[in-house]
């Protein structure tokens, strides 16, 4: 599960809705809880790396997780997820959101975002044990 | 001494520990010891044929290694080396 306060949420929605009708991404800075699921405490928007192909492809640049990964550091947070955006098109994983997630136990976060307009937000959360296994796994959303 | 930033996927494998600090002078020595302390990493970190998987970028304070001498990039006292696997994906 994914607990999520409304004005992350609104801003990574949102940030979809800026990009269009290229893709979003950003990060998710929050904590993981006893019960496994996460928290989010802020979305940070990145830029995407993929001038190449920003329509139906995303890359936030190792730099920029770094150093968000640092300053979240400094407030107590960590990185539990990522967010990004599919323009005209579903809020489900694909084959490449897929093979290119690497952060098992973390959050992704999708937003179909349709004629520039934020549709359905949905979480999945990367499971399993290494890069043979893992899977998406459907999770819920609560926004508080 | 060099510190390692370990990702979170990674941390259960190092007793959750989220900075390791391995004594090297390179970037190859210090991560070959940070796998000697933690040989659960070895297969999340490496190939089969014991290269760098391609989604593990790898940088020594805000420089990727791969930009500078790769694994034989030195290292001094407060250098930090990240662990970073890429975020990226796409529609189809």
């Amino acid at each position: 599960m994914l607990k999520i306060n409304s004005t992350a949420y609104d801003s990574l929605r949102h940030h979809g809705e800026q990009t269009y009708p290229h893709e979003c991404c950003g990060v998710l800075l929050g904590r993981f809880e006893e019960d496994g699921s996460r928290t989010v405490a802020r979305a940070l928007a990145c830029g995407n790396m993929r001038a190449d192909s920003p329509h139906n492809r995303y890359s936030i640049d190792p730099k920029d997780l770094i150093r968000i990964q640092r300053e979240g550091r400094e407030r107590g947070e960590e990185i539990v997820g990522f967010y990004h955006s599919h323009p005209d098109h579903p809020a489900q994983w694909s084959a490449t959101d897929l093979a290119e997630a690497h952060w098992i136990g973390c959050s992704y976060v999708i937003t179909s975002v349709e004629k520039g307009k934020a549709a359905t937000t949905n979480s999945f959360e990367l499971t399993g044990t290494d890069e043979a296994d893992k899977r998406f796994a459907n999770e819920e959303i609560t926004v508080s | 001494m060099p510190q390692i930033q370990i990702p979170s996927p990674l941390r259960q494998y190092t007793g959750k520990q989220a900075t390791v600090q391995v004594p090297a002078a390179s970037v190859g020595e210090a991560l070959k010891g940070l796998v000697a302390q933690h040989p659960d990493l070895q297969r999340h970190l490496y190939t089969d044929e014991g290269k760098l998987r391609a989604f593990v970028n790898v940088y020594v304070n805000d420089e990727d290694m791969r930009y500078l001498d790769k694994e034989a990039t030195t290292l001094k006292d407060g250098d930090t080396i990240s662990i970073v696997p890429s975020i990226a994906g796409g529609i189809s």
